[in-house]
């Protein structure tokens, strides 16, 4: 045997579970059981007639690590379906980020003049704060709040990534 | 039962119905305040029969011996709180070893749930990681389905215990019964057949080895009598080698001269040296475990391995595998003798014939040689004495406590059928030997049951032996005792100057007199002269025995393969440490 690869890359992993109590806690307590990473989750109902949740994990594991994740994940009773969206395909990722900025003067209005670059939304304004919305890949958001950290950046919510396949197949 | 025709009744009717509809007829549990709607359900219906143990822990012990030895479901009744705690070890041992459980915890009523009530404990958050599924039943119209469904998950794919948490008021509510019918779980539906094209790429693999052996473990016995009938066929048309892990014990008869013996860290040299040195590896069933690897960097590095397994997640998990066959191993061992079959394959006869002499060089090492002389007993002649007086009998069933005496029991008892051997094998529990010969002997009345036990792992839990005294058990326990834990102080011989830290058993009992106040028979050997009369007397008496074997108290369990070492390093003797010194790797490792 060729010895594995030890390099460690991040996925994104999409998985359908039934929405029923406990569920939530299956799989965070498999990652912090089995001492994998998570990196972000996210949790909401999609299908809410079927009673389906879509969670979306953000991981960083060797191929070895990233393979026994899906099969443990693929082995708790309510997952429907595991899929890796970072290497079955092309997809798409967004996380939405709300960034609170206090400040007043040229640094407020050069932390207004960054989000219309990055087109953010003015969620909240008072004479000396504004709340942002921004909308975007990890990459785009934390170079965002990279900008606003000298501008008097005081609070950021992240909602963690959420996931699809590009192209017409559904999960 | 009060069962009218819409099929009305109450949440504990529900639950023994759907018990009897599962064909349970003996479960095992222990009443308490929150399962007593169940238990006078239970009182009041006869065809299910409830074992009274004296622990919880005994409880799931009990079923896992009956599941193990009969290939069905066991089935644990306990009572919230402490009931469901003291559960929590039996559930993590039979999750480890894959059997199959159905374990129903009483719970205090929904509306005091989250309230620290009297005996309240989170059962399913406890259990959420021991267990290979989990339930809280919240409205008795779902009872039935949950009883139904915990049984096909515990049953089907990868065996494993089942939670079901029952509210006092759920039981206690009416709703509606439903059989089990043809259950279909939604989206839980293990995959039974392997990959065609991986069978035939295995196969041709096989076909053209020239150092072959074959790797096979506990999933053979979960996948039924059938499996170990068709790896005997596989391994026989090969003419390869074939070793057991601890859990496989069993699948292939011991007696067989294509059978290398156990491997691992106590196997035979002749198995490990063959999984070291061979060219194509065949894991049936079996997970790669480190008590069988040894050091995971030095184990068979030049070797093509297939694995089949029905879990996926066991797959690469600690070894990277060639060739994996996700499947039951029934399935994908029959797929594999009918493409051997229309592949026409033959083995090379000369690399086989080389390959046999080989592994009869290391067989001639008599690895398991220890030599009885004088009046001291020495524990590896004791339990081959009491094979040697066992072995033609119709049926016997062993069990194990966990520690040397069980490392003893696998090299020296031969197993030549699945479902007799049952022992603790993943998660290492003293205290598992008696509850579970319990568990098998109420499974198999007439049959002979024999706990090889050690003094320290059968005090752990002796509660059982009224167990055994109520339903008239006629358990024997066989204890190796060298008042000692042994394997413990075996260890810090190896590893710690051999300061032996607590390791020293002070203040046993008097097994005679022990087994006397349980109205069991006790009886003593000393002298090895004594033995065979102590087994014959064991053996003749149709009441629970206690066997006290005072065996030599410093001997160690050989041969072994030392933490962080590979499998052709084994140390054979106490001669052998000091040129063999652990490594600082090694020693953290358990």
């Amino acid at each position: 045997m060729t010895p594995k690869e030890d390099i460690e890359n991040t996925h994104t992993i999409a998985v359908l579970v039934d929405n029923e109590p406990g569920v939530l806690a299956r799989v965070i307590g498999l990652f912090s059981g089995r001492g994998y990473n998570i990196e972000s989750l996210t949790v909401a109902e999609v299908r809410a007639l079927r009673h389906q949740s879509r969670i979306t994990i953000v991981t960083t594991g060797t191929p070895m690590i990233i393979e026994q994740i899906k099969a443990q994940l693929g082995r708790l009773v309510p997952v429907h379906i595991v899929r890796d969206l970072t290497i079955e395909g092309p997809s798409v990722e967004r996380e939405l980020a709300l960034v609170k900025v206090t400040g007043s003067g040229e640094k407020r209005v050069e932390s207004l003049r960054i989000a219309d670059i990055f087109r953010a939304r003015v969620l909240d304004s008072t004479s000396e704060s504004f709340v942002f919305e921004i909308i975007g890949d990890t990459g785009k958001l934390n170079a965002f709040i990279d900008l606003m950290k000298p501008l008097g950046l005081v609070d950021v919510s992240r909602t963690g990534v959420v996931g699809i396949a590009r192209g017409n197949e559904a999960l | 039962m009060a069962n009218d025709k819409n099929n009305q009744m109450t949440g504990s009717e529900i639950l023994i119905k759907a018990l009897a509809d599962q064909d349970v007829t003996r479960i095992f549990g222990y009443p308490g305040g929150a399962v007593l709607p169940v238990y006078d359900a239970l009182h009041q219906q006869n065809a299910i029969r409830h074992i009274l143990v004296r622990q919880e822990g005994g409880a799931v012990h009990a079923a896992e011996g009956y599941a193990r030895s009969t290939g069905k479901v066991g089935v644990v009744l306990v009572t919230s709180g402490p009931g469901a705690t003291n559960a929590v070890t039996g559930l993590t041992d039979a999750m480890m070893d894959s059997i199959p459980l159905v374990c129903i915890t009483g719970q205090v009523p929904t509306h005091l749930i989250g309230n620290d009530a009297f005996q309240e404990c989170d059962t399913t958050g406890i259990t959420r990681p021991c267990t290979k599924h989990n339930y809280l039943v919240k409205n008795v119209d779902d009872l039935a389905y949950v009883m139904h469904e915990a049984f096909h998950v515990a049953r089907s794919g990868r065996p494993g215990p089942v939670v079901i948490d029952l509210p006092k008021d759920v039981a206690m509510a009416v709703g509606v019964y439903t059989p089990p019918e043809k259950l279909e779980h939604k989206n839980y539906a293990p995959q039974m057949k392997g990959d065609p094209s991986a069978i035939k790429k295995a196969v041709a693999l096989l076909a053209g080895a020239k150092k072959p052996i074959f790797y096979c473990g506990g999933g053979i016995i979960n996948s039924g009598p059938k499996a170990s009938e068709l790896l005997a066929e596989l391994v026989r048309t090969s003419g390869y080698p074939c070793t057991l892990t601890l859990m496989g014990l069993g699948a292939y008869p011991a007696s067989d001269p294509q059978f290398l013996g156990m491997l691992g860290m106590h196997g035979t040299y002749e198995a490990n040296m063959a999984m070291h040195d061979c060219d194509v590896m065949v894991c049936v069933g079996a997970r790669f475990d480190d008590r069988i690897t040894g050091v995971i960097s030095e184990f068979s590095p030049n070797s093509t391995k297939i694995h089949i397994d029905i879990d996926p997640s066991s797959i690469n998990k600690n070894v990277a595998v060639d060739v994996p066959i996700i499947g039951d191993v029934a399935n994908v061992l029959q797929d594999m003798i009918a493409q051997w079959k229309s592949s026409k394959a033959k083995p090379d006869q000369k690399a086989l014939k080389a390959w046999w002499k080989q592994i009869d060089e290391w067989r001639a090492r008599d690895c398991l040689k220890y030599v009885q002389s004088g009046d001291v007993i020495k524990p590896q002649y004791a339990i081959q004495r009491l094979y040697e007086a066992t072995k033609n009998l119709p049926d016997v069933y062993i069990t194990t406590e966990v520690g040397q005496h069980q490392m003893w029991a696998a090299q020296f008892y031969g197993f030549e059928k699945p479902n007799h051997w049952m022992t603790s094998g993943g998660l290492g529990t003293m205290g598992y030997g008696l509850p579970a010969a319990v568990g098998a002997q109420v499974a198999h009345p007439d049959a002979l049951v024999v706990d090889i036990a050690g003094e320290a792992s059968i005090l752990m839990n002796i509660q059982e032996m009224s167990t055994v005294a109520q339903y008239k058990l006629p358990v024997k326990i066989f204890i190796l005792n060298n008042e000692y834990m042994g394997m413990v102080r075996q260890w810090q011989e190896l590893m710690h100057g051999g300061r032996y830290a607590e390791s020293y058993m002070e203040s046993l009992p008097d097994f005679e007199m022990l087994a006397e106040s349980f109205g069991a028979v006790g009886v003593r050997a000393d002298k090895a002269g004594d033995l065979d009369g102590l087994i014959e007397e064991m053996l003749k008496t149709d009441k629970a025995v206690i066997a006290d074997v005072r065996v030599e108290k410093l001997e160690s369990c050989y041969p072994m393969i030392p933490s962080g070492a590979a499998h052709n390093n084994m140390l054979f003797g106490p001669g052998d440490e000091a040129s063999k010194p652990i490594s600082e790797d090694g020693m953290v490792l358990v």
